[in-house]
């Protein structure tokens, strides 16, 4: 395993990077491209790069399947609940301008808030199904 | 025109190769070079989604197929003509419906004349988001988005439970017949 020396530093250089733009991607999906979706697959595709160099143990030491899988229904859960939350507060479903006083304000949170169920959605539901895929062959 | 090109070059390469790794391997440089597209047309949002999910996750999952298979496609049993003949006739109902399109980037063209003006115009007035991809898909297209977030769980949810219940079930057997021993 001598040889892996070089991917593993490298690897290990670049992972808090890749996910430090994922978040860049999500946070700043207002003003640049990117949003919810993309970033859910960085998060993913992190996790992936981790468990191809340092094997699927090592990786699901790290993101537990449990927590990948709850992810799932988690982020779906958090984009109805924003609908519902504004429809408590006296709004049709998903309109957000109730959120908070400032309507166009609240627009803006409401975004940030249903981007972030996307991508716990889609980073929980690519890490699980990968688990599944690569634990199969033991 | 070059990216095209070198695209229509690896399709033929994915259909000649019959070694399964650099079928894989050409299939992510396929969609690298399909991102590049995206962003010639100015569609980076594209173009990153493909980036990472076609060049990478996908790619992985294809070696980690590969892991589980042969990495060498066996020779056809069945002849394939009649194949070619559906691939052919498909294709060219494809390009028919293309003829219909409206040509590329003429303003008349009927998306620029319904709802997208407003979007451009009031995005920043009743969102406060500069982008406006975003601020139509998540909040003008809000029940679109969460209906596409409901898919992507429905289809984790689905494949999860296929792969995880043969695994299982095939435990259940093994405590079974140590049962029965």
């Amino acid at each position: 395993m001598k040889l892996d020396l070089i991917l593993r530093v490298t690897t290990k250089l670049l992972l808090p990077f890749i996910l430090m733009f994922a978040f860049y991607v999500q946070f700043h999906g207002d003003f640049g491209p990117g949003g919810g979706f993309q970033a859910g697959a960085m998060v993913a595709a992190m996790v992936f790069l981790y468990s191809i160099t340092y094997g699927l143990p090592a990786a699901q030491n790290a993101v537990p399947p449990g927590l990948a899988q709850m992810m799932i229904p988690v982020g779906v859960l958090i984009y109805t609940g924003v609908g519902v939350y504004a429809m408590f507060n006296g709004g049709q479903f998903l309109n957000y301008s109730v959120l908070t006083e400032d309507a166009p304000h609240a627009q803006a949170l409401g975004i940030l808030l249903v981007e972030s169920g996307v991508l716990i959605t889609v980073a929980g539901t690519f890490v699980s199904i990968f688990y599944v895929f690569a634990g199969r062959g033991r | 025109m070059v990216l095209l090109t070198l695209m229509a070059a690896i399709t033929i390469g994915i259909v000649r190769i019959r070694n399964l790794f650099g079928v894989v391997v050409l299939s992510g440089i396929y969609s690298f070079l399909m991102a590049s597209v995206m962003i010639v047309l100015d569609a980076v949002d594209v173009a990153m989604t493909e980036a990472a999910i076609g060049a990478g996750i996908s790619t992985v999952l294809m070696l980690g197929a590969l892991y589980l298979t042969k990495t060498h496609e066996s020779d056809p049993i069945h002849s394939q003509i009649p194949a070619l003949f559906i691939a052919i006739v498909i294709a060219g109902v494809l390009v028919f419906g293309t003829l219909d399109l409206p040509p590329f980037g003429e303003a008349t063209n009927p998306i620029h004349l319904n709802v997208a003006n407003y979007y451009l115009e009031n995005s920043i007035k009743q969102t406060t988001v500069p982008n406006v991809v975003t601020s139509v898909l998540a909040s003008y297209r809000g029940f679109d988005t969460l209906g596409e977030t409901a898919v992507v769980f429905t289809a984790g949810i689905g494949v999860l439970m296929l792969l995880r219940g043969r695994r299982k079930s095939k435990a259940a057997k093994d405590q079974e017949r140590q049962n029965e021993a």
